[in-house]
């Protein structure tokens, strides 16, 4: 119960964030920051609950940027554009998922970079449908029960309403029955298939849900910049989002979006102050795996129950503490 | 007729370069099951060190070597101070060498900036040479001869010497190979310095052809997993036969099907994973 208002009381800060951040720039870095958070929970419904770690990410968010992006060049209106990106990156997701569930760990990592590459180098290579390195512009932002999502304010806002039902969507799977055998497939699959359970098709169905949530992600980035270029997947978003949930605590709600937050300030706000800012994120990785091996959220509050001394008993870490593998 | 055969050439010189790159990965991931995901940087910060040791007066062959012996120190340092206490945890392994890996493509725009640096080819290689009636570049030529070389030798290492076969060893059953009193930590240590010298040496050799340019470790890295899983982890002979399996597809890819070379290049691999999960040349895990 506790955990259910803080969720709530952290949504009111957080939308409150516009009244007390005067400059507008800021306000664009949080919603920055909520659109990253989502592919990062999305590769950690994967990495976290189901143990299969994908450098692929970025292919299936751009499926989705791409979709939306082109359908509304076609002339759709931005309703069915959205529709039809989130058709196609489940498409595409079950593809992936057939391809690279037939293995796992190291190898799934491997064949989902070979699949998140091949769909850049279509966006990349295949001018004529992407127009390669150019990118595609989106005219407008979309404008839902016509109110204009121009002013960073307004789509702040609606980033941040959509986020929070991601949240609560994965708050709901996680402790749902199926994210209990999720679970236990990353732990036990042999146990797992021997109880009678199907383990590839709960390991594909999350996939589906993971793939879902990369795609609402997709959506708002393209409305955020208006435009699409093959950098969207690009091996480095992969990376990117990959070392959002790690460093941030794998397995756990609040760690992905601790993660992208570190990276996105660090990208936009310290790059401001810091050239080297590449070189200090990259320190910062490393220092987190040497000092906070179980990412920077389950790690803080562990030396936060150390400081506490014996107390410990009484708190609840959700999944966190279950969390990393 | 010429255009075929230069793509020919062009391939099996990328393919050498390519074996420089992917047959310290390979053995690096199969006998320590890290993902050396830093291995790009290697190539690329090999290249750098190269370009440098030039420029202080060096001949170019002594600076690729200085640049692999460079390479093989820092690939120990990091092998002893950060790979060594992550051992058997991937997630770990990920974070550390993509978070090095954005650290050396940062300390590489620092020290040799933005611009790209072509490399002369080494002097007496810089013609052509005639065989049978056709020209062929004579760098090209002796880089795919070095690969071959150098190939042969990592061969006779593994599969000739005492050392070889420890390494197989570990390869194989890493705590067996402990029990009967084979010190794998110190093999780890030797193989990840011999890896990474490789990269550095194959990132030098390769400046003349490719330069040297920030991006490069990104370029590289994919096509070394691509190799990898081509030929299966751990087998030199997968790493051999998979870089010029992939230097063939990226050459002729580019020529024939400009717009879908990438995925030209990635289907095999598909297709492999599909078919023979371990790779060509690689065991049942």
């Amino acid at each position: 119960m506790t955990r259910r208002w803080a969720f709530a009381l952290a949504a009111l800060v957080l939308a409150s964030l516009p009244l007390w951040l005067a400059n507008s720039y800021y306000v664009n870095i949080a919603s920055q920051i909520l659109i990253w958070a989502m592919l990062a929970l999305s590769v950690n419904v994967l990495a976290g609950y189901a143990g299969l770690v994908s450098l692929g990410h970025a292919g299936l968010f751009g499926v989705a940027c791409y979709a939306v992006a082109l359908s509304a060049a076609a002339g759709m209106g931005h309703l069915a554009a959205a529709f039809v990106a989130l058709a196609a990156i489940l498409a595409a997701t079950a593809l992936f998922a057939l391809l690279s569930l037939r293995a796992s760990g190291i190898s799934f990592l491997m064949i989902t970079l070979a699949l998140g590459q091949i769909l850049w180098g279509i966006a990349y290579r295949w001018i004529s449908l992407t127009q390669g390195d150019n990118g595609i512009n989106l005219a407008a932002r979309p404008a839902p029960f016509g109110i204009s999502l121009e002013s960073p304010p307004a789509f702040y806002l609606a980033t941040l309403a959509v986020f929070c039902l991601v949240v609560a969507a994965l708050e709901v799977f996680t402790a749902s029955p199926f994210g209990a055998s999720l679970a236990g497939t990353r732990d036990q699959p042999q146990r797992m298939t021997a109880l009678g359970y199907h383990v590839w098709l709960i390991r594909f169905l999350a996939f589906l849900f993971s793939g879902l949530i990369a795609g609402v992600a997709g959506l708002f980035f393209v409305y955020y910049d208006k435009f699409v270029s093959p950098h969207a997947l690009s091996l480095a978003t992969s990376a990117e989002a990959l070392l959002m949930v790690i460093s941030g605590g794998t397995g756990t709600l609040i760690g992905p979006i601790a993660g992208a937050a570190l990276v996105v300030i660090m990208k936009y706000v310290a790059s401001a102050y810091i050239e080297r800012w590449n070189l200090v994120l990259g320190a910062i990785f490393v220092a987190i795996v040497l000092f906070m091996p179980e990412g920077l959220v389950p790690g803080t509050l562990r030396l936060w129950r150390a400081v506490r001394g014996a107390r410990v008993g009484g708190a609840d870490l959700g999944p966190a503490g279950r969390g990393a593998p | 007729m010429t255009l075929w055969l230069l793509l020919a050439i062009n391939s099996v010189t990328l393919g050498g370069l390519l074996f420089l790159l992917s047959a310290g990965f390979s053995l690096i991931f199969g006998l320590m099951r890290i993902p050396n995901l830093t291995h790009g940087s290697f190539f690329m910060l090999g290249a750098y060190l190269g370009v440098s040791f030039l420029r202080a007066g060096l001949g170019f062959w002594a600076a690729a070597l200085a640049s692999a012996a460079a390479m093989a120190r820092i690939g120990g340092v990091i092998e002893r101070l950060l790979l060594r206490r992550l051992a058997g945890k991937a997630l770990a392994q990920v974070l550390v060498t993509l978070g090095l890996s954005f650290m050396i493509a940062d300390i590489c725009l620092m020290i040799w900036t933005g611009d790209p640096v072509q490399l002369e080819s080494p002097p007496g290689l810089r013609g052509t040479v005639p065989i049978a009636s056709v020209m062929f570049p004579a760098y090209r030529l002796a880089i795919s001869l070095i690969a071959v070389a150098i190939a042969a030798a990592l061969w006779l290492l593994l599969e000739r010497t005492r050392l070889g076969a420890m390494i197989r060893a570990g390869v194989d059953d890493a705590p067996m190979a402990r029990v009967v009193g084979i010190r794998v930590g110190r093999l780890f240590s030797l193989v990840f310095c011999l890896g990474a010298a490789l990269a550095g040496f194959g990132g030098v050799m390769g400046a003349p052809i490719l330069s040297v340019y920030p991006g490069l470790d990104a370029d590289m890295l994919p096509l070394a997993l691509i190799v990898v899983i081509l030929g299966g982890t751990g087998s030199l002979l997968g790493a051999f036969v998979g870089s010029f399996i992939v230097g063939f597809l990226y050459n002729f890819g580019q020529a024939l099907f400009p717009e879908l070379a990438y995925v030209i290049l990635f289907l095999p691999m598909l297709a492999v994973l599909v078919v023979r999960p371990q790779g060509l040349f690689g065991r049942q895990a």
